[in-house]
């Protein structure tokens, strides 16, 4: 059979499962195509990571299927699990083990010999930079190296699927570019990546497509373009050199988009959504009215732009209520044991 | 005037991902055939000594704790129970050994509730090898540190005048008995280590049953000397069968009941514990 088979890497159909009073999953679809990335976007508590847990046979699901290259998760799991590596959002590798061990140990669980293992072991932690802490137990890594050994750990076998939970969580902005590039490097070979994250820009940095969670299931699906363009096609922010005009501006907005507008915490900036369907003008045409029709009124702007909605506009809209919230995350990591 | 020292500073190496150099370790290579069970469990238990050479501290239960329950027990008893410290040990080196590394095995337990906690396990889960290799290698570990603690005890009681009478082939044939039932009671603790939460519970729900366990026994004194329900109980525990046969070959004898008793529970510490902690193990 053909390793690097194409079509669908998942296929999960009204995945649920519980913890005691917590619905975790509440019927999750999921259709992830073979050799993309393909990113679960949600906050803490959404449900990613019990979702990447039934997907890697480390949780039962309490109702539902899911198949990975085929293989059900439950009844065929073994062969789902030579196909498949995870990295965890805890270090998933022996922090009292050096790089070099922690590889070798997995290359020998894996099945290849002693010195076979020693080789792919060097030959990881050099691709990973990793080749100087070789001989350093794990505990003494960085948060960024200790990401790195993890994920090289994960791809000791060049599997078919690889999981990546929150993979850039707590990672410093150069490390998350590492891991970014490890990330396109990785699909561009064959390998599918199901990647949990919640932060918008990485989903958008890396992933084909898009499934935004909440509560447990899929609320929205697509690529992310598609994502944003369904809350319309762009957004104007604003901001005035004076915060006393800032009411009379966003009357002047209001009138001249006929949209509603938000103002933002800084107390010279505005924005409001333009180019939406139903709207006799794209947005370009709106922006350019809302622009002049500020002039006449002798509102002075400093800045101005146009762009596509962030994909925190896109969870807003989509959920009415901000992505991230940051009391549930215990909840679920406790949830997730 | 001041001497001007040159200090060489070398750069900090930024790791900058090559895409070359990920793609000579990404190219799918053959996949080699999975690991028999034993391979498997043997790499487990090698993981068991690297972390015994890293941390050489979780040495010190199985070296000074029984160093210092043996000194502690023959003089407490010693001129008491018998005449003199020198003659209790006589009788009691085999059951301090046995109460000494029957209580290690709580440690399997609370190592894999550990193991747990900081999700090395969600990796050994997901890989594709014999599903109980991962505890049978950790088991495999830990039946080196009961080894260890069992020769360590002898060379105390050695050194204190134990003179067993079965010779090295007695004395190896105990410690081996010994292995056995721990290596069988330790599923015990892997069950334990599985569905309790921290590693806290995990200790007290192990000492609540260890200290009926060892002392409830004909570990210090002859059972003849207790009431009549505490002998009952003292006769079906596990470890007073074990203690009566390692006495028994260390002596140059031998206790058949006994031993048949004890090969019993060990298969009965595997077969039911063992069952539990693979259903719990598969169904976390």
């Amino acid at each position: 059979m053909n390793r690097r088979s194409t079509g669908l890497a998942i296929e999960a159909e009204g995945l649920t499962r519980s913890f005691g009073e917590t619905r975790a999953l509440a019927g999750m679809d999921l259709r992830v195509p073979a050799g993309t990335v393909y990113g679960l976007l949600g906050p803490n508590g959404a449900g990613k990571t019990t979702a990447v847990r039934v997907l890697a046979t480390l949780l039962r699901p309490d109702g539902g299927t899911a198949r990975v290259f085929g293989h059900d998760v439950v009844t065929e799991a073994d062969k789902v699990r030579s196909r498949v590596s995870l990295t965890g959002q805890y270090a998933s590798v022996d922090e009292d083990l050096t790089g070099t061990e922690n590889l070798v140990l997995l290359a020998r669980l894996l099945g290849l010999r002693k010195p076979a293992a020693r080789e792919r072991a060097a030959a990881l932690l050099a691709a990973f930079g990793l080749t100087e802490a070789s001989d350093r137990q794990v505990k003494k890594y960085s948060g960024g190296m200790r990401r790195r050994i993890d994920i090289a750990a994960s791809i000791l076998n060049t599997p078919d699927l690889l999981f990546l939970d929150e993979p850039t969580t707590g990672l410093d902005p150069r490390s998350r570019n590492q891991v970014w590039e490890i990330v396109r490097a990785v699909v561009s070979h064959g390998t599918t990546v199901l990647l949990t994250t919640q932060y918008l820009d990485e989903a958008d940095q890396l992933a084909g497509r898009i499934a935004v969670v909440d509560h447990g299931r899929v609320i929205a699906e697509g690529t992310p373009g598609e994502l944003k363009s369904s809350v319309g096609s762009g957004t104007v922010h604003l901001r005035l050199r004076d915060p006393g005009q800032r009411p009379q501006a966003e009357m002047v907005l209001r009138e001249a988009l006929n949209v509603p507008v938000q103002l933002a915490a800084d107390p010279v900036a505005l924005t409001a959504r333009v180019g939406e369907a139903g709207s006799d003008l794209d947005a370009s045409a709106q922006a350019a009215r809302a622009l002049g029709d500020l002039a006449r009124a002798g509102i002075v702007v400093d800045d101005f732009s146009l762009g596509q909605p962030s994909l925190d506009e896109v969870f807003l809209a989509l959920t009415d209520h901000p992505a991230v919230s940051a009391d549930e995350r215990d909840d679920e990591l406790e949830a997730a044991r | 005037m001041s001497d001007t020292t040159t200090t060489t500073e070398r750069a900090p190496s930024v790791y900058v991902p090559s895409a070359e150099a990920l793609a000579t370790v990404l190219a799918p290579g053959a996949r080699p055939a999975r690991p028999s069970a034993l391979g498997a469990s043997l790499t487990f238990g090698w993981r068991a000594l690297l972390k015994i050479k890293h941390v050489p501290e979780q040495l010190f239960d199985v070296t000074a704790f029984p160093i210092i329950m043996v000194l502690m027990f023959t003089y407490l008893f010693g001129g008491a129970l018998a005449d003199s410290p020198r003659d209790y040990l006589q009788f009691f080196l085999p059951g301090i050994m046995v109460t000494s590394v029957v209580m290690i095995t709580m440690y399997t337990g609370v190592g894999l509730n550990t193991d747990i906690e900081k999700g090395i396990f969600d990796r050994f889960r997901t890989l594709p090898v014999w599903r109980p290799a991962a505890l049978v290698g950790m088991i495999f570990g830990d039946v080196l540190r009961y080894i260890l603690a069992a020769l360590v005890i002898l060379g105390v009681g050695l050194a204190l005048g134990f003179r067993p009478a079965g010779g090295v082939v007695g004395v190896a044939s105990g410690i081996g008995l010994l292995v056995i039932f721990s290596f069988a009671f330790s599923w015990v603790w892997t069950f334990f280590g599985l569905i309790l939460r921290s590693e806290k519970s995990v200790m007290g729900v192990s000492m609540m049953v260890l200290f009926p366990l060892t002392f409830l026994s004909n570990v210090f004194v002859e059972p003849s000397t207790m009431p009549g329900w505490l002998q009952a109980f003292v006769k079906v525990n596990p470890v007073t069968q074990l203690v009566a046969s390692v006495r028994a070959v260390m002596a140059g004898e031998s206790d058949p009941s006994a031993t048949m008793w004890l090969l019993a529970w060990s298969a009965g510490f595997v077969l039911v514990f063992g069952t539990l902690t693979m259903y719990k193990y598969n169904r976390r």
